[in-house]
C-alpha cells in the first residue's frame, strides 16, 4: 500500500498539488486520469520522492519515503518515467539488465539473467534482444522499459510489498500493444503483494482496466474509488470541459465525447 | 549470447598484447636503437649485479625504460578520466580536461615559466609538475564551487559543463596573457609544455603518476555499474539504487586525480581522453565494466604509439606529442564519426 496524506506541493506561488491525499493497494491495477496540467506527474513524482512537497507525506507500507534509503528501495520498487533517453548505445538486453542492478554488485548471476530473459519474454521484446536500443522505434523502446522495470522486482519479496510506478506508459505504443500491456498488468498482479501505479490519458483504457481510480483537476483531488464512482458525467464535465455519453453495458464501460 | 561472451573476453587480451608490443618498439627505437641483448644485460646489472651500465645500457634504464612505462600511466589516467567524464556527463564531447583540470594545469605551468625567476617559490625539479597540480586543483575547484546551483536543481551536471566551459576559456586566456608578455624562450616553454611531452620521464616521476594512475582506475571501476545506470538518466538511476550526488563527486573527484597528476608531469595532451572511449564503444559496445578496463590499456597503447612517433619524425630532436595525438587522432575521429552504423 502507497500512502501520500495532505500532499501540497508548491513551485514558487503556484500551487501544482493542493492537499491530495490518495492511497493505493496491492493488488489492484491503479490509475491516475487528469487533464493536462492537473498535476499527475508531480503526484507520481511526489510519490517516487523526486519532488519534495512543502505539506504531507508519503508512505510505504508504515514506512516514510523520506527515511528510505534508494538502494534498499530500489530492491523493492521499479518505476517507469517518461522520456527516458539512452545516451550511449547499448544492445536490449543490457539495457534490460539494468533492473537487476540493484539486485548485484559486480556481474548478475543466473537469477538475474533469468529474470531479463522472462521479462523479455513477458513484454515481447525477446527477439532484440541483441539489437542496439538506438534503433528501435518508440513503441519498441517503451517495451523494452517494461520489460527493465519489470525485471527489477520479477520475483516475489517475502514479507515485502514491490511497487511499480509507471507515468505514461502507453504513450508511443499501437492500440495491440496497449492492450497487450494492459493485460500483462493484469497478469503480473495475480502474484501477492504486488502495488501497481500507473497514469494514464485513455479514458476508455482506464475504464476497462483500473481496479481504483485517482482523478485531478487543477492540482486538487476530485474524485477516487472505482470506474462507475469517478468516471461520471460531472465529473468529465468539470476535468475535460466536455460532456461525455456514457455507456455502460455488460461488455464494460465506454466513454464517447463529441 | 556465447560468440558476444567470446568477443568480450577477447578484447581485454588483444589489447594488453598490442600493448607490449608497442612499449618493446617504444624502448627500442628512438635517436638510438637499443638491441635486445642489451636490454637484458642492463636488466640483469641492475636487478643482480651491482656492474656498472655503459651507454646504451644507462639509455634503456634511466630514459627508455621509465618513459615507456610513464607512456602507460598517463595514456590510461587520460584514457579513463575521458570514460568517466563522458559517462558522468552522458555526453560523448566530454573530454577529461572539460572541468577545468588541463586548462589550471597549462596555467600553473605557464606561470611558472613566465615568473619563476623572479618569485622566491622553487622547489628545485618539482617546482613545475607542483605549480602545474596546484593550477588544476584551483581551476577544478572553481568550477566545482561555482556550479552549485543555489536551487541544487537536477540539472547540476549541465551547469557543470557550462561552468567547466567558461572556467577553461578564462584559464587559456590566462595562459594566453602569459605567454604574451613572457620573454622568448619562457613563451617558447609555456608553448611546449601546453602540446605535452615525455621527455622528462624518470623513475620518480612513473612512481608518483602510477600510484595516482593505478589506484584511481581500480577505484573507478566500481563505479561502472551505476554509471552504466546514468546512461538511461539521472532520475531512472536513482530508482535503479544510485546516489547520483555522491556518484557525481566520487567520479569528478577520481577524475581530477588522474588528470591533474598526469598533466603535472607531462604537459597537456589532447585528443587521447576523448578519442579512446569512442573506438572502444564501437569494438565493444558501452558497457563501462568493460569500458573502463580496456580505455586504460588502449590509452596506453595511443600514447605509447604517439610518443614513439614524436621521437622518430624529427630525430634526433623531438616533436610535441599533443601534435601527434593530434595528427593522427583526428582523421581517425572524422572517419570514426562519419561511419553509418556508428550512434555516438
Amino acid at each position: 500500500m502507497i500512502k501520500a496524506n495532505n500532499i501540497t506541493y508548491k513551485i514558487g506561488d503556484k500551487t501544482i498539488l493542493n492537499d491530495v491525499s490518495v492511497s493505493f493497494a496491492a493488488g489492484k491495477i491503479n490509475l491516475i486520469l487528469g487533464p493536462n496540467g492537473a498535476g499527475k506527474s508531480s503526484l507520481v513524482k511526489v510519490i517516487c520522492n523526486q519532488l519534495k512537497p512543502q505539506e504531507g507525506s508519503v508512505y510505504y507500507e508504515q514506512k516514510n519515503i523520506i527515511g528510505n534509503d534508494v538502494a534498499q528501495l530500489a530492491k523493492v520498487r521499479a518505476v517507469l518515467s517518461q522520456n527516458t533517453e539512452l545516451a550511449f548505445p547499448l544492445k536490449v538486453k543490457e539495457v534490460v539488465m539494468m533492473g537487476r542492478y540493484p539486485h548485484f554488485q559486480v556481474t548478475p548471476g543466473e537469477k538475474d539473467k533469468n529474470a531479463c530473459n522472462e521479462a523479455m519474454r513477458f513484454f515481447d521484446v525477446e527477439a532484440m534482444a541483441d539489437r542496439d536500443y538506438l534503433t528501435l522505434s518508440g513503441g519498441e523502446q517503451q517495451r523494452v522499459h517494461f520489460a527493465r522495470v519489470v525485471s527489477q522486482i520479477w520475483y516475489p519479496t517475502e514479507n515485502a510489498c514491490r511497487y511499480l510506478i509507471l507515468d505514461e506508459p502507453l504513450t508511443f505504443l499501437d492500440v495491440h500493444y496497449q492492450f497487450h500491456f494492459m493485460h500483462k498488468l493484469q497478469e503480473l498482479l495475480k502474484q501477492e503483494n504486488l502495488v501497481i501505479v500507473g497514469v494514464v490519458h485513455d479514458l476508455n483504457l482506464a475504464a476497462k482496466f483500473a481496479d481504483h481510480l485517482v482523478l485531478l483537476h487543477e492540482g486538487k483531488l476530485l474524485a477516487s474509488g472505482t470506474k462507475t464512482e469517478v468516471l461520471t458525467k460531472e465529473h468529465m464535465k468539470t476535468a475535460y470541459r466536455l460532456e461525455p455519453v456514457i455507456h455502460n453495458d455488460a461488455r464494460g464501460m465506454y466513454l464517447f465525447f463529441e | 549470447m556465447s560468440s558476444q561472451k567470446k568477443q568480450r573476453f577477447g578484447t581485454f587480451p588483444i589489447l594488453l598484447l598490442l600493448l607490449v608490443i608497442i612499449s618493446i618498439f617504444g624502448i627500442r627505437y628512438g635517436a638510438v636503437s637499443i638491441r635486445f641483448d642489451e636490454i637484458l644485460s642492463s636488466l640483469q646489472k641492475t636487478l643482480l649485479s651491482s656492474e656498472n651500465l655503459n651507454l646504451t645500457e644507462r639509455i634503456f634504464m634511466q630514459i627508455r625504460l621509465p618513459r615507456a612505462i610513464l607512456c602507460i600511466f598517463v595514456g590510461a589516467s587520460l584514457a579513463v578520466g575521458g570514460t568517466l567524464l563522458q559517462a558522468l556527463f552522458r555526453n560523448p564531447i566530454v573530454e577529461p580536461g572539460l572541468i577545468g583540470t588541463s586548462c589550471g594545469a597549462a596555467f600553473g605551468a605557464a606561470l611558472y615559466f613566465a615568473l619563476g625567476a623572479t618569485f622566491d617559490f622553487n622547489v628545485g625539479k618539482w617546482t613545475l609538475p607542483l605549480a602545474a597540480c596546484i593550477g588544476a586543483l584551483i581551476s577544478t575547484g572553481l568550477v566545482f564551487f561555482l556550479s552549485q546551483s543555489r536551487n541544487s536543481g537536477k540539472s547540476s551536471i549541465v551547469a557543470l559543463l557550462l561552468t567547466g566551459i567558461a572556467i577553461n576559456a578564462l584559464f587559456l586566456s590566462g595562459v594566453g596573457f602569459l605567454s604574451y608578455i613572457a620573454r622568448d624562450p619562457q613563451a617558447r616553454s609555456i608553448v611546449f609544455w601546453n602540446l605535452g611531452t615525455l621527455s622528462g620521464a624518470n623513475w620518480t616521476s612513473v612512481a608518483i603518476v602510477g600510484f595516482s594512475s593505478v589506484s584511481t582506475i581500480l577505484i573507478s571501476l566500481r563505479y561502472a555499474k551505476s554509471l552504466n545506470a546514468l546512461m538511461i538518466g539521472e532520475e531512472e538511476a536513482q530508482f535503479l539504487g544510485v546516489n547520483i550526488k555522491s556518484l557525481k563527486w566520487k567520479i569528478l573527484l577520481i577524475n581530477v586525480i588522474m588528470v591533474a597528476v598526469a598533466t603535472a608531469f607531462v604537459g597537456v595532451i589532447s585528443f587521447v581522453g576523448l578519442i579512446v572511449p569512442h573506438l572502444l564503444r564501437i569494438l565493444n559496445g558501452s558497457d563501462n565494466r568493460n569500458l573502463i578496463r580496456n580505455s586504460a590499456i588502449l590509452g596506453g597503447i595511443l600514447l605509447s604509439a604517439a610518443d614513439l612517433i614524436s621521437r622518430m619524425v624529427l630525430r634526433p630532436a623531438e616533436l610535441p606529442i599533443g601534435i601527434v595525438t593530434s595528427v593522427v587522432g583526428v582523421p581517425i575521429f572524422i572517419f570514426l564519426l562519419r561511419r553509418k552504423n556508428y550512434f555516438f
